[in-house]
């Protein structure tokens, strides 16, 4: 049962098991994922990779509990999926659509842990504590709408940080940021899963962020979606945006899955 | 900045003007119907300041403020439900559809006859009359609160109430304030429609008494009152929508100069 390409010591926390999903019955189903199997392990960055339209963002919404899936499975320790997790937190690709606009930044960032019930000086040192991680203390008192596109998706991550999740999931978080800002976010992943030690899956379509970003790439195939291969990437630990692309294993790695996405079915 | 300036005092200067306009042109008027704006003055100060003030002003207001605040505290809540419980929406939507068609004026003579002349009457009028656009409103407005949103609720997993509250109601406020602003104006007529059709009571009682007596620079005075308190109202629901909604007027702002 276990994937083939997972060490044996470590712990699988995220597990998706044939899950498939379609939409509509009979007939006019439309099947949107297939057949889908692989797993994440404890603080692991995985990024799921495939053509756009492929199913990602479906796939995510099964994995947070907003769908339920058609078939099979997705489980976190073991426990089915089967509404949002109290683990969990997601960072959606529509930052325009993800934020309070009539709250400002900070209260953005309140408004999960106020649900949360937790002590007034706790809510304000994770608050500050998520703004300085993505570079936006002084946003504070902001409205996400007077902000840039990269900023307001920046604040969408500190609102995810100062939840604390133990996993992270996030889908296309950078799509419509510049490049430099989208490098900047990437880092921030980089730079969150090691000071927080969050398991972390990020859905994207471009595969030099996701050999960049990723222990292991999930690679998907069109239509209906299915796992092609899961890469293991070996690239070394402290990743760098100059050193790190530039080496000739990081072309090797990225050849490897775009061929694969490339080649017709 | 000296552009606002000069709309500004556009904005005040013009009013002034019709009524210095109003005021010399009818100075010599000898038509009963158009009485000098002296007289209507005159009038307006002898019947409104103050001797019919308490009587008959603030029984007025009184009736419009009460009426206004259950049809919004009764259209956001019914709004709610309607919208987010399925059988309520099939059971309650036709009938909503059915109600607001009929002019709220013309319901005045059946709460009359059901009810009498008292000011139950009149509240009742009020109250059903603007219930309805801030009803629709409200419905309208949390249909269309983005998935987006909903969403992130979900994930946080906030609390039935909390999205109700947090996130639903900020999110259909615009829209529920478009409603609110429309129900006052309704209010702000059947509250009139009430006095004349079935109260010897109120401004507008008053107003058509004087017409029907013959007095017509009372019955100016009167028309000049509901002028200002419309004005006024008006007014005042302008400057607490743009506090509640500093949000959404701000990011609209940004938009169009964007």
């Amino acid at each position: 049962m276990a994937e083939a390409n997972v060490s044996s010591d470590a712990t699988v926390r995220l597990r998706v098991d044939g899950l498939a999903k379609s939409y509509g019955t009979g007939d006019k189903a439309k099947v949107v994922i297939e057949d889908l199997t692989f797993t994440v392990n404890a603080g692991e960055m995985v990024c799921i990779v495939g053509p756009s339209g492929v199913g990602k963002t479906t796939l995510l919404k099964c994995l947070a509990g907003l769908q339920p899936a058609t078939r099979g499975q997705a489980s976190i320790d073991g426990r089915t999926i089967s509404g949002p997790p109290p683990e969990m937190a997601l960072v959606f690709q529509d930052y325009n659509r993800s934020l309070m606009p009539w709250l400002t930044v900070r209260k953005n960032l309140m408004l999960p842990l106020r649900h949360l019930r937790l002590p007034a000086a706790e809510a304000k040192e994770r608050c500050d504590s998520a703004l300085e991680a993505v570079g936006l203390s002084h946003a504070e008192h902001q409205y996400p709408w007077q902000l840039s596109g990269g900023m307001q998706q920046r604040v969408a991550i500190a609102r995810a940080l100062a939840y604390r999740p133990e996993i992270l999931i996030m889908d296309e978080p950078f799509a419509s940021v510049d490049a430099q800002t989208r490098f900047d976010l990437e880092d921030l992943c980089l730079k969150i899963r090691q000071d927080f030690g969050m398991t972390i899956l990020v859905v994207t379509h471009d595969i030099d962020e996701a050999v960049y970003l990723s222990d292991r790439v999930v690679v998907l195939g069109s239509k209906p979606a299915k796992v092609l291969k899961i890469v293991d990437v070996d690239l070394p630990a402290p990743r760098d945006q100059i050193t790190t692309r530039s080496l000739p294993e990081f072309a090797r790695q990225r050849t490897d899955v775009l061929s694969l996405i490339k080649r017709p079915a | 900045m000296n552009r606002k300036a000069v709309n500004w005092s556009l904005g005040v200067g013009a009013p002034l003007l019709l009524v210095a306009l109003w005021w010399t042109l009818s100075s010599t008027s000898t038509n009963t119907f158009f009485p000098p704006l002296s007289i209507i003055l005159e009038r307006f100060q002898a019947l409104w300041l103050f001797d019919h003030f308490t009587s008959d002003v603030l029984l007025s207001l009184r009736n419009l403020l009460l009426g206004y605040a259950l049809a919004t505290v009764i259209g956001v809540g019914l709004g709610f439900i309607i919208a987010l419980v399925p059988v309520a929406r099939w059971v309650l939507d036709p009938l909503i559809h059915f109600f607001r068609g009929i002019p709220p004026v013309a319901l005045v003579p059946i709460f009359i006859s059901l009810i009498g002349f008292g000011v139950e009457m009149r509240l009742l009028s009020i109250t059903l009359a603007a219930l309805f656009p801030t009803l629709i409103a409200t419905v309208d407005g949390i249909r269309s609160v983005d998935s987006g949103l909903k969403d992130v609720s979900a994930v946080y997993r906030l609390t039935r109430r909390e999205k109700m509250v947090q996130v639903y109601l900020p999110a259909a406020g615009p829209h529920i304030a478009s409603g609110m602003q429309v129900s006052l104006q309704v209010a702000f007529i059947v509250m009139i429609a009430s006095e004349m059709l079935g109260s010897s009571q109120g401004i507008g009682a008053m107003t058509l008494l004087a017409q029907q007596s013959f007095m017509i620079s009372d019955m100016w005075a009167g028309i000049l009152l509901l002028g200002i308190i419309g004005f006024a109202a008006n007014l005042l629901f302008e400057i607490i929508k743009n506090k509640v909604l500093a949000w959404y007027v701000g990011s609209k702002r940004l938009a169009r100069t964007a």
